[in-house]
């Protein structure tokens, strides 16, 4: 007995097929972001921010993509709360080592 | 209730040079104050000088002139004491006016 | 995406600005010296400007906006925050006292010698510091430190010292040289977003254009303070121009009159001394 695939995927099929093009794309995560993701990527960027604030040097981009991160997680969306929440953690250690780096190289720009 | 109107004008040779500084919000109606409720419009729509009775500058602004405005001007035909009537009426029917004498 | 973009501008930006010229230690403090090359770097930079003008900011690099500036000085836009700061300094407070009673003279000409340090507090005081201090000695609640009131104050008494030059002392305290050096730290550090620094417009760029604006030279910068700010459409004291100057280079601003702030301003107006008090001003 002879057996040939179906000739139209069936609803699972699509649903295999449309993941793995999207993890090979690598533009989505291989499963939704839950929100204990969420909180974990928040706490790593409120952690960072909190630091660049010791040094005095915030960024407002980097405090609106917190805010951002915790809209989204409001409404439950959680694979963008959690991407605002990484792009605020890069910025918030983005101003942290221009705060550092400046402590030495602010001197190549003064007059003398 | 001191003028909102300061004005100067100078007489040259024939020429009679005006400044004017007139003391007035000019909210365009487009802006929330801080709880977030729109500030009315409150601009002038129409300024004018006069000088023997006859308009010599006459304005007819909107809410693009910004806040205390300030114009400058010269016309002809004035003598050294002559009187300009300067008066400006907003979109919520206030007035003022204010008379000066060419120096 | 924009967080690994916005990393590799920083990175870029810190190369391409940083010279690579070898470190002098910086020993021991010398402000003197400071003031000194400062002058120098801007004279030399602007052959034709006379020393005193550099206090009129874009106007001395522009002609046309030097030209449309003295028409309005005729009647200035600063005119009724001025008229205002006059009747308030003269009101007394509730308890019969008066801000005569907390400055030098009364107040008047007194402005070119702000900021000072004051060695018992061991700390900058600017001029609008000392506003708020003196009203609240006298029991009365203080005013914000960027506009409306503490603009009109400090308006009036700039305009009391008009034409005296900038007199900042620097007394032979540790502390105060701390606070000089520290005022000079953060006008050369890049901070932001954008990673601009003061000295990124004022030190590279004078006479140059930001988007529209032509660009002030930071000697004599704070010389016309405060000003009615055309883009504000109204007055803004050295608070709100500091705070502002921050979030537009996309830095979260410092609460008006931080010690950042304060020593910022300490170190300004003493690398400017000699240039003589134009305030209250108007810019674009």
């Amino acid at each position: 007995m002879t057996t040939t695939m179906n000739k139209r995927p069936n609803t699972a099929m699509k649903k295999i097929m449309f993941a793995a093009i999207m993890m090979a794309a690598g533009a989505m995560p291989a499963r939704a972001a839950s929100e204990a993701d969420f909180k974990a990527a928040f706490a790593a960027a409120d952690s960072a921010e909190k630091e660049a604030g010791r040094l005095r040097n915030q960024w407002t981009t980097t405090e609106a993509a917190l805010a951002a991160a915790k809209k989204a997680a409001e409404t439950a969306n959680f694979d963008q709360a959690v991407m605002s929440a990484r792009e605020a953690e890069a910025l918030a250690k983005a101003s942290i080592f221009q705060a550092t780096s400046e402590k030495e190289r602010w001197k190549d720009m003064e007059i003398r | 209730m001191a003028s909102s109107i300061r004005v100067r004008a100078i007489l040259n040779g024939d020429t009679t040079d005006v400044q004017t500084l007139i003391q007035h919000p000019m909210d365009t109606g487009l802006v929330k104050d801080a709880k977030g409720e729109v500030i009315p419009a409150h601009y002038i729509q129409q300024l004018s000088f006069e000088h023997n009775g006859k308009a010599v500058f006459l304005a007819d602004w909107g809410t693009a002139v910004s806040k205390d405005p300030y114009v400058k001007f010269a016309f002809k035909g004035a003598a050294k004491g002559d009187e300009l009537k300067v008066s400006w009426v907003d979109n919520q029917g206030a007035t003022d006016s204010l008379t000066a004498k060419i120096q | 995406m924009r967080a690994r973009f916005a990393l590799s501008l920083v990175v870029t930006a810190l190369a391409l600005g940083a010279v690579t010229a070898a470190a002098t230690a910086a020993d021991r403090p010398d402000p003197a010296a400071d003031a000194k090359a400062f002058r120098d770097f801007f004279v030399k930079k602007f052959p034709k400007v006379k020393f005193e003008d550099f206090v009129n900011g874009p106007y001395s690099m522009n002609e046309d906006m030097r030209r449309q500036w003295e028409d309005k000085e005729q009647f200035p836009p600063y005119e009724f925050a001025l008229e205002a700061g006059k009747e308030m300094f003269g009101t007394p407070f509730k308890n019969g006292k008066s801000y005569a009673d907390c400055f030098a003279n009364g107040g008047i000409g007194v402005r070119q010698t702000y900021p000072y340090f004051d060695e018992q507090e061991g700390k900058v005081v600017t001029l609008e510091l000392a506003l708020n201090k003196c009203r609240e000695t006298n029991g009365e609640a203080p005013y914000s430190y960027v506009k409306d009131e503490m603009a009109s104050l400090t308006a009036y008494m700039a305009y009391t010292s008009r034409g005296k030059p900038f007199d900042i002392k620097i007394p032979n305290d540790p502390r105060a040289l701390e606070a000089y050096e520290k005022g000079k730290e953060y006008f050369y550090t890049r901070r932001g977003q954008l990673n601009f620094s003061c000295a990124s417009c004022h030190v590279q760029n004078p006479g140059e254009r930001i988007r529209a604006e032509i660009l002030a030279p930071a000697i004599g910068i704070l010389n016309a303070m405060p000003i009615y700010r055309s883009e504000w459409s109204g007055m803004g004291t050295i608070s709100r121009r500091f705070t502002t100057c921050n979030s537009q280079i996309r830095g979260v601003p410092l609460e008006p009159q931080s010690d950042e702030y304060r020593d910022l301003e300490y170190y300004l107006s003493y690398v400017s001394n000699g240039l003589p008090i134009s305030g209250p001003g108007a810019r674009p």
